[in-house]
C-alpha cells in the first residue's frame, strides 16, 4: 500500500469507484438507492423479532421452526441473499447458543439485516471462540456454570438465528407487544430480552 | 487463505469489546451506505455476484487496510474484484480520486477485459448432492492440518482438531474451488462439534463450538 492511498478518505474513494462505474453503465442511481433503502428500512432485525414473538404465543409455529427453520421463516414472507438455510437456535434456562463469523461477517440478512458494528469487531470475532463466558459477562450477561454454553461460527451458507427465552412477567403481553421487547444482540445470543 | 481475516481465537485481536448500541444506524455515514451498494454492484458486473470470489477479496485486503473501517474493506475488495477481471486498472480509483479532488491527473485507459466465469448449477449455493455421505451424525473427525494458500472456509483454530459430527447440512458450492473459478464442485456439509478444551486446552472456559465443515476438510478418527 502506498502513502497515497493512506490519505484517501473512503468517502472520497467511494465517489471516486460510483463514479468510473456510472461511467462504464455498470451501475446506475436507481439501483444502488434501492439496495440502500431496502436495508434500511425494509429488513432487518424487526422481521426477526416477529419471528420471535410468534414462536413464544404460537406452540406449533415455534416446533416448525425448530424443524425447519428456513421454512417456518418463509410462512412469514422473510427470504433471500443470506438466508438460504436457516437454523433456528433455541435457548433455554439451562443451554445459551451465541453466533459469530470469525472469517468475514456472515449474518441472517433476511431476518436480522446488516450486522451491527460490534459484530463486525476483530475484538467479537476473535474472543467469542476462545472465552464466551468472558465476552457475554462482559455484555452483561453472567451465565451461571451449570448453564451450557454453545458457540455457533458461521462459516458456511447456513445461517442462525438464536430464539431467545422469553421473559418473566410477559404472560398477558400481545405478539406485537412481545416483538417490541426482542432485540438484534438478543437474537445473535450475546444478551437476553429483559422483560418490560 | 492465512491473514488477518481469519480472526477466530487469534490473541493479536484480543481487547475490549465495542459498546453495543441498539440504536445505531443500519450505515452510520452515507458514503457506508453507497459503498454497500456500489460494492454488490461491482461484484456482479466482475464475477457476476461470485460470494466467494468476493469473499477472497476481502481477505486479501491488506491488513491495515482491512482494519481501517468496514465498507472502506469493501471498497477495497471491489477494486480487486474489478482489476482481476480487466475492467477498472490498478490506480483507476485513487487517479479518479485525485481529479475530483482537483489534483491534475492523467487516469490510466481501461486494460483488457478479463472477466472470470464458471457454469453454475443455479442460484445461491445450495446444492443437491447424488453422492453418499462420508461422515454420520456421531462421527469423530478430525480437520486437515493443511493451510490452503488460496479461499477456504476451514478456519485456523479449527485445523488438526478433532470433533464429533453433530448434524448433516445442506450440499453447497465449495467455497475453496468456486472462489478460484475453477468450479462449483458441490459437496456435503457438516455441522461439527469440538469440546472447548479440544481446541484450548485444559484450562479453557466450559464450551461447546459448533463450525459448519466441508467434507473434503475432514477425516474420519
Amino acid at each position: 500500500m502506498t502513502d497515497a492511498d493512506d490519505a484517501l478518505d473512503p468517502a472520497l474513494r467511494e465517489e471516486a469507484l460510483e463514479s468510473l462505474l456510472l461511467e462504464r453503465g455498470l451501475v446506475d442511481t436507481a439501483t444502488i438507492e434501492t439496495f440502500i433503502r431496502t436495508y434500511e428500512t425494509a429488513v432487518g432485525p424487526m422481521n426477526g423479532a416477529k419471528v420471535v414473538a410468534k414462536a413464544w404465543t404460537d406452540p406449533d409455529y415455534k416446533q416448525r421452526l425448530l424443524v425447519d427453520g428456513t421454512a417456518a421463516i418463509a410462512e412469514l414472507g422473510f427470504k433471500g441473499p443470506q438466508g438460504e438455510h436457516m437454523v433456528v437456535l433455541e435457548n433455554t434456562p439451562s443451554v445459551h447458543n451465541v453466533v459469530v463469523c470469525t472469517l468475514c461477517s456472515c449474518y441472517p440478512w433476511p431476518v436480522l439485516g446488516l450486522p451491527p458494528s460490534w459484530y463486525k469487531d476483530p475484538a467479537y470475532r476473535s474472543r467469542v471462540v476462545r472465552e464466551p463466558r468472558a465476552v457475554l459477562r462482559e455484555w452483561g450477561t453472567d451465565l451461571g456454570p451449570d448453564v451450557e454454553v454453545r458457540v455457533h461460527d458461521s462459516s458456511s451458507e447456513v445461517r442462525y438465528l438464536v430464539l431467545p427465552e422469553r421473559p418473566a412477567g410477559t404472560e398477558s403481553l400481545s405478539e406485537e407487544d412481545l416483538a417490541a421487547l426482542v432485540t438484534r444482540d438478543a437474537m445473535v445470543g450475546v444478551t437476553k430480552v429483559a422483560a418490560p | 487463505m492465512d491473514g488477518v481475516a481469519d480472526m477466530g481465537g487469534d490473541t493479536r485481536f484480543f481487547g475490549p469489546l465495542p459498546r453495543i448500541d441498539p440504536e445505531e444506524a443500519v450505515f452510520p455515514h452515507e458514503w457506508e451506505a453507497r459503498a454497500f451498494a456500489v460494492t454488490l454492484l461491482a461484484n456482479r458486473a466482475a464475477t457476476s455476484s461470485n460470494l466467494h470470489a468476493f469473499r477472497h477479496a476481502l481477505e486479501r485486503v491488506p491488513e491495515r487496510e482491512y482494519l481501517a473501517t468496514y465498507y472502506g474493506r469493501w471498497l477495497a475488495s471491489a477494486e480487486i474484484l474489478l482489476t482481476d477481471s480487466g475492467i477498472l486498472a490498478p490506480g483507476a480509483v485513487e487517479a479518479r480520486a485525485r481529479a475530483l479532488r482537483g489534483e491534475n491527473v492523467t487516469e490510466p485507459a481501461d486494460p483488457e477485459p478479463n472477466k472470470p466465469s464458471m457454469p453454475t448449477g443455479g442460484g445461491g449455493n445450495l446444492r443437491t448432492i447424488e453422492s453418499p455421505r462420508a461422515f454420520a451424525v456421531g462421527d469423530r473427525v478430525r480437520a486437515t492440518s493443511d493451510a490452503a494458500a488460496g479461499h477456504t472456509r476451514l478456519p485456523a483454530y479449527i485445523r488438526g482438531r478433532v470433533g464429533t459430527v453433530a448434524a448433516l447440512l445442506p450440499g453447497q458450492v465449495l467455497p475453496d474451488t468456486a472462489a478460484h473459478f475453477i468450479g462449483e464442485d458441490p459437496r456435503h456439509v457438516y455441522s461439527v462439534e469440538y469440546d472447548a478444551r479440544e481446541l484450548w486446552g485444559e484450562e479453557s472456559e466450559s464450551f461447546s463450538l459448533t463450525v459448519d465443515l466441508f467434507e473434503p476438510y475432514l477425516e474420519k478418527v
